[in-house]
């Protein structure tokens, strides 16, 4: 019961847990999924299905961040693939061509792949701080996305093929959960069924010791980089193929932030290291969820006050400074002082020595 | 033998100095070639590019820019980044719109609305002094904030009717006479303007630039990003000064809301997406270090007009593709980044 307790996913899944139990308060429907025409529908679907393109996104981010790096360019880099595999079935003389909906999404998933090494390059070779990398593409990548689109809202009227990728069902199910969970499960594989994932860890901890220890950390960093953009095409795919517009400057916009988030409500800590793909997942839920208990309890127009409250207390959690502040408070607030301020008096002793001795000195010269 | 020896490294040592003062102006160098390019480039293709007034437009269409900038500053030059800028803005801005709307003077709304973008600051500052939470994540947390309240207090743009609002909106302060040539040759004389705004965002640049040049805490701002143990080891006030700049940075933002709505004399709660990016580049494009500890804040401005400039290209000539625009930001920010990496590897 214990090691239960002290497992990581168990504050996140107690979160999504209470979170769908809310739900099920206000609309006693919730959980009912019906069948129609064959096909599987309901709120859990719903939320399934409108959380594959944030899982997707959140799968990359999480080996990202597991590299110490991040990724911001992932809307941007959603953004250019949809709007260019839309563009070019509209250019194209047959819309309903499979051909033509396939070499779509393989140039689209390339742009992102390109995408992605680039991320990859100014990280990797050039060593530049992921932040600022990634974010050149962030901004310089929508302009790209408007120069495909010639700077217009386009109105895919969507052929079965392409729309199948975000709004299809396939055995009943909706293809793009199929989908996220396909690659989810791939990635889970080939991250902790071979020692790729200890390796991305390794370099998450220690870039130099690792690189010493043997490890590749260069081609590492450059293949989570690729993975993550790879996601995003593919995410920017399901966004474009289950909308009726496609819109540069909307498509997957803040769906990085979405992703961090998923992140680091799942418990992958931002400085790097030890990540859980399981949390991600719950973290990816937990967002959209929470969405769907907000628009239908209070309202559609509070979603990002919450949203941004619950940043705060998940990093607050996790901050071990704020967690000696609590039980501060909770001891009456005078018996045990912050590790911070410990940590200051500590280096700050040696300095007032050395202080003193040089006085004393002074005081002898001058003597 | 002796003698070459020890005269070789004296005759070496003033040119290192003015290799290394080379160094330290080479980035603001290369914002000035860059900006003087741009606008030359501009010249060349639309007339009147280099006009009097289309100069001052760069300006006060972009008064808001330059406080968002001079913010962000302070917070790059300690190290650390601020992502709430845009949001706290467009708070700043709505909440100035829905109290005038309820008829609260001017005089007191301004106050407020400033307070209001020093309190996000202040959540900033303390979530990663206190709390030791990334710059990167806690302005994230207070962006989704800040943009969240604006849904809350009004989810459509408002109209600002305030008189002083709206004298501020329409005012122009005359500079001097010019002469501009249309296309059919005709002659016209009018006067170059700038706004009120302009000159409260300059006021902004010029008083940030003495706080940090002269005053022991724009000294502990840039010791902050210099290293901050060594910051705290000298005995300065680290802790204070690291959320003091997230204050000013929320304060410049608030400011930046005003600005803002004097020049739209409207409140957006959707205003100013993707700002905070804008104001990070003008700071980088500016010359300023993103790993903190150096750069000045009048770079920024340069930074700024730059952006302006590339902004003005898409006003003079209707057809180009606004993409184009923030490709081009995109690559000056790369330039500026990989300038900033062998210059500092080249130091190491």
């Amino acid at each position: 019961m214990r090691k239960l307790a002290s497992h990581r996913l168990v504050w996140p899944a107690g979160v999504l847990l209470a979170l769908l139990v809310a739900n099920f308060l206000w609309n006693r429907n919730f959980f009912n999924v019906t069948i129609l025409n064959g096909n599987l529908f309901g709120a859990p679907i719903d939320i399934l299905r409108r959380a594959a393109p944030v899982v997707l996104v959140a799968l990359g981010m999480t080996l990202v961040i597991a590299t110490r790096g991040i990724d911001l360019s992932v809307g941007a880099v959603a953004a250019i693939s949809g709007s260019w595999a839309s563009m070019y079935i509209i250019n194209s003389g047959d819309r309903t061509s499979v051909k033509v909906v396939l070499t779509a999404v393989g140039v689209a998933l390339l742009i992102a792949l390109v995408a992605g090494a680039w991320n990859g390059f100014l990280v990797s070779v050039l060593g530049i701080q992921p932040i600022v990398a990634t974010l050149v593409l962030m901004v310089a990548g929508r302009g790209l996305a408007q120069v495909i689109t010639n700077e217009k809202i386009l109105y895919p009227d969507n052929t079965p093929a392409y729309k199948l990728i975000g709004g299809g069902y396939w055995l009943a199910v909706p293809f793009s959960i199929l989908l996220a969970g396909a690659i989810f499960g791939l990635t889970a594989l080939l991250t902790r069924r071979t020692a790729l994932g200890t390796l991305i860890e390794a370099v998450g901890v220690n870039p130099e010791a690792s690189r010493l220890a043997g490890v590749r950390s260069r081609s590492i960093t450059w293949i989570v980089y690729i993975f993550a953009g790879l996601c995003a095409g593919i995410a920017g795919l399901m966004l474009t193929s289950n909308s009726t517009s496609a819109d540069p400057n909307s498509i997957g916009l803040f769906i990085e932030l979405d992703a961090i988030l998923a992140v680091v409500i799942g418990g992958t800590s931002l400085a790097g290291g030890r990540f859980s793909l399981a949390g991600t997942l719950i973290g990816a839920f937990i967002i959209e969820t929470m969405d769907t208990f907000v628009v239908i309890a209070i309202s559609a127009r509070s979603t990002d006050v919450f949203k941004a409250c619950v940043v705060i207390v998940v990093c607050l959690i996790q901050s071990p400074e704020a967690r000696a502040w609590v039980a501060t408070l909770f001891r009456g607030g005078k018996t045990r002082p912050p590790v911070v301020m410990a940590a200051v008096t500590t280096t700050a002793a040696p300095v007032s020595a050395s202080a003193a001795e040089l006085t004393d000195i002074a005081g002898r010269v001058s003597s | 033998m002796t003698a070459t020896l020890e005269v070789k490294p004296a005759a070496a040592a003033p040119k290192r100095r003015s290799l290394r003062r080379f160094e330290r102006y080479s980035q603001i160098g290369a914002t000035v070639v860059l900006l003087g390019i741009l606008l030359g480039v501009g010249a060349k293709l639309y007339p009147n590019f280099l006009s009097g007034q289309a100069i001052m437009d760069l300006f006060s269409k972009n008064s808001f820019l330059i406080a968002l900038a001079v913010g962000m500053t302070f917070v790059i030059l300690s190290g650390g980044i601020d992502l709430s800028v845009g949001a706290v803005m467009a708070l700043g801005s709505v909440v100035a719109a829905t109290l005038l709307q309820q008829g609260w003077p001017a005089y007191l709304v301004i106050p407020v609305v400033l307070i209001v973008g020093m309190s996000m600051g202040l959540l900033v500052g303390l979530m990663i002094h206190r709390f030791n939470i990334q710059p990167f994540i806690a302005s994230l947390a207070a962006m989704f904030l800040a943009r969240g309240l604006c849904l809350v207090v009004t989810d459509r743009s408002i109209a600002i009717e305030d008189p002083f609002f709206k004298t501020m909106n329409l005012a122009h302060i005359n500079l001097w006479e010019s002469t501009t040539v249309n296309l059919r040759g005709k002659v016209r004389i009018s006067q170059v303007y700038t706004t009120p705004a302009v000159l409260i965002a300059l006021a902004v640049l010029v008083i940030a630039f003495i706080v940090l040049h002269y005053t022991r805490f724009g000294r502990t701002v840039y010791a902050l990003g210099g290293g901050e143990s060594s910051a705290n080891l000298m005995g300065l006030a680290a802790g204070r000064t690291k959320v003091g700049v997230y204050v000013i940075s929320g304060l410049c933002a608030g400011l930046a809301g005003l600005l803002f709505s004097f020049y739209t004399a409207s409140a957006d709660p959707v205003a100013g997406i993707g700002y905070e990016l804008n104001a990070i580049a003008a700071v980088v494009i500016g010359g300023t270090l993103l790993v903190g500890g150096s750069g000045y804040v009048l770079g920024s401005l340069l930074g700024v007009l730059t952006l302006a400039t590339i902004y003005a290209y898409k006003e003079f000539d209707g057809d180009l593709n606004t993409g184009w625009t923030r490709i081009m930001i995109g690559v000056l920010v790369l330039f500026f980044i990989v300038l900033q990496r062998v210059l500092v590897a080249r130091r190491k």
